[in-house]
């Protein structure tokens, strides 16, 4: 791909990054830490791969994302609205009584939604039922789906793994955030999933992983190798950084819940400020 | 009364008989045989998906395949459906209201052997507590049937109640009409009213015979749509006759009972017993000796019916 959409991409990321600090600052709760580490992947999705249409959310050949580990929303919400599915403006109402923002993502409310998650292990079950529906029905649409690495622990995200392989479901992409971290500290502590590349490849998924999972170009690339591979679902998993482009947020498990103050709120936007204005210069090179 | 059928006999028929429709796709947990899905599966194995034992994966999934439009059937044993997977119909097809009918076959202690595991007597008070949640408990083969017609037509979460034990045909086939939400008056009487639902509403008719015989005048009716409940006839029954017995092979904690006693002490208070399931687990035995043990009988309900006069 041309260093020029390259560029434009992970700018997009740099924005939706600050959305979710902004986000979760006006609404002093929500989770910022997991947001941040799949802007890159959410930017890719929606600015690149995806058949979405702004204006008509609800069209039937549309690609479908299932955003599994809801609590992610100030991604999801910053992304959208970024696309163009709702106005940048609605964004401060994020989680308050008089906003549609729903603390976590309502497809009922939010235009853009294609799944209601938030109950950690159902998304991925619901993402492999619309893959289902797309090949008994014989659709074209893609379906993707963004996973935890701490949300491994639920029992039903293996169930959905195991049903997803055996009806050879192609049209399925996953990701997992493996950004190490979970609300009780790591998750090799709390509760260690251990090998996760091994256990997908043994569950019959193609497995991507990608050493750096906030590259933009290495995600893209991801894509492609999805779609050629044939009578198996894809995962791939992201090595991120949770908190990623916010320096004193990054890898540390105590932001994962947590809303910055007034102080912390202008680090971060200074930090992303300056990370945009390197992108932007790095354009006329 | 002599046909028997079970309700879930009259499913697997209902699903196999309406389903030309290519919009209806069918989910079950590897239990297509016992839930009669398997019904379905002869006639058209391209829409049916069975999901292994992995229940709370199918309720998503059932979830995710109804956003794309299609009416999803998903069975499963009742202790299931409304027991392991009660979180994902909750989260995953209510809050979003899904097309999604939970069939749940094997609910009450009319399972038999298989014992108090299998046995499935909080599903109606589970299910009815949900938000945009229709719940469904049919007499005969005659109502299931009609019923299944009905919520193919309805778009947005059901969850209906079915047996394993078969169960006498009440109503005519060419002739039974399934009204969404209505009450069904079966025998008029002054005295009393007995309100059941399930395989209770044919006993509910031997304990109206019972007391015929002793001169009490019982009015029965039969409440198919368990929420949203029939208001007007449980009111009219209370100011008509003015005493009621609920008859229900469900824990009398949050089901039917419950539900009538909603609407009588709100509207017209009215002196009410139960018949159920004391708060208890079942246990293994033979469907008809478990119904007995239980108190699930026609002279059980003729006892309270003369009780509850009492208070009057």
């Amino acid at each position: 791909m041309n260093k020029k959409t390259l560029l434009e991409l992970q700018i997009t990321a740099t924005k939706i990054r600050k959305n979710i600090i902004e986000q979760v600052f006006y609404a002093n709760s929500g989770h910022p830490g997991g947001s941040l580490s799949i802007a890159d992947t959410l930017a890719a999705l929606y600015f690149h791969e995806m058949n979405i249409e702004p204006s008509n959310p609800k069209k039937d050949d549309r690609d479908r994302f299932v955003l599994s580990k809801g609590h992610a929303s100030p991604g999801l919400y910053a992304t959208l609205a970024q696309r163009g599915f709702f106005p940048l403006e609605d964004l401060k109402g994020f989680r308050s009584i008089d906003s549609y923002l729903q603390g976590h993502p309502s497809m009922k409310d939010i235009p853009g939604v294609d799944m209601s998650t938030g109950s950690l292990g159902q998304g991925i079950s619901a993402a492999v039922g619309m893959a289902i529906s797309g090949k008994v029905y014989n659709q074209d649409y893609r379906v993707y789906s963004i996973i935890g690495d701490g949300e491994l622990e639920e029992g039903q995200v293996w169930e959905a793994f195991m049903s997803a392989a055996h009806y050879k479901l192609d049209n399925l992409m996953a990701f997992i955030d493996h950004n190490g971290l979970q609300i009780d500290g790591k998750i090799i502590d709390v509760m260690n999933p251990n090998n996760i590349e091994a256990k997908l490849k043994a569950f019959n998924w193609n497995v991507i992983v990608l050493k750096d999972g906030n590259d933009m170009e290495s995600i893209i690339a991801t894509f492609e190798q999805a779609k050629i591979t044939k009578g198996k679902p894809t995962v791939v998993i992201l090595e991120t950084t949770k908190g990623k482009g916010v320096s004193y947020m990054e890898n540390d498990y105590t932001w994962h819940g947590k809303a910055p103050n007034q102080e912390q709120r202008d680090i971060a936007i200074s930090e992303l400020n300056s990370e945009l204005a390197k992108l932007e210069g790095l354009k006329n090179v | 009364m002599s046909k028997k059928i079970a309700t879930r006999q009259a499913y697997g028929d209902a699903l196999a008989e309406f389903g030309k429709d290519e919009n209806i796709i069918v989910l079950d947990a590897d239990l297509s045989k016992s839930t009669k899905t398997d019904n379905f599966k002869k006639v058209y194995p391209n829409r049916f998906i069975n999901m292994g034992i992995a229940e709370s994966n199918m309720m998503s999934v059932a979830a995710g395949i109804a956003t794309t439009g299609k009416t999803v059937f998903a069975s499963t044993f009742a202790i299931f459906a409304a027991g392991r997977a009660l979180e994902q119909v909750r989260n995953s097809i209510c809050y979003p209201k899904l097309n999604v009918k939970v069939c749940a076959t094997h609910a009450g202690i009319s399972v038999g052997e298989d014992g108090a595991s299998h046995q499935m007597i909080e599903d109606i008070s589970n299910m009815k507590t949900l938000p945009n949640m229709t719940v469904i408990s049919p007499a005969d083969a005659t109502e299931t049937r009609a019923a299944i017609k009905a919520i193919i037509d309805y778009n947005g979460p059901v969850y209906m109640r079915l047996g394993r034990l078969g169960v006498p045909v009440l109503f005519d086939r060419e002739t039974y009409k399934f009204e969404w939400g209505k009450g069904v008056q079966i025998k008029d009487g002054s005295d009393a009213t007995i309100i059941a639902t399930g395989l209770m509403v044919h006993i509910a008719i031997e304990a109206q015979e019972i007391l015929e015989k002793e001169g009490i005048s019982a009015r029965v009716i039969n409440i198919h749509t368990i929420k949203p409940i029939d208001k007007d006839i449980i009111i009219k029954a209370c100011k008509e006759t003015g005493a009621i017995v609920t008859a229900e092979e469900h824990s009398v904690v949050n089901g039917l009972g419950s539900s009538v006693s909603d609407v009588a002490s709100q509207n017209y208070p009215t002196p009410i017993k139960m018949v159920g399931i004391e708060d208890k687990f079942g246990k293994s035995g033979k469907p008809e000796l478990l119904l007995q043990e239980y108190g699930l009988t026609a002279q059980n309900i003729a006892n309270k019916v003369k009780e509850v006069i009492k208070m009057k």
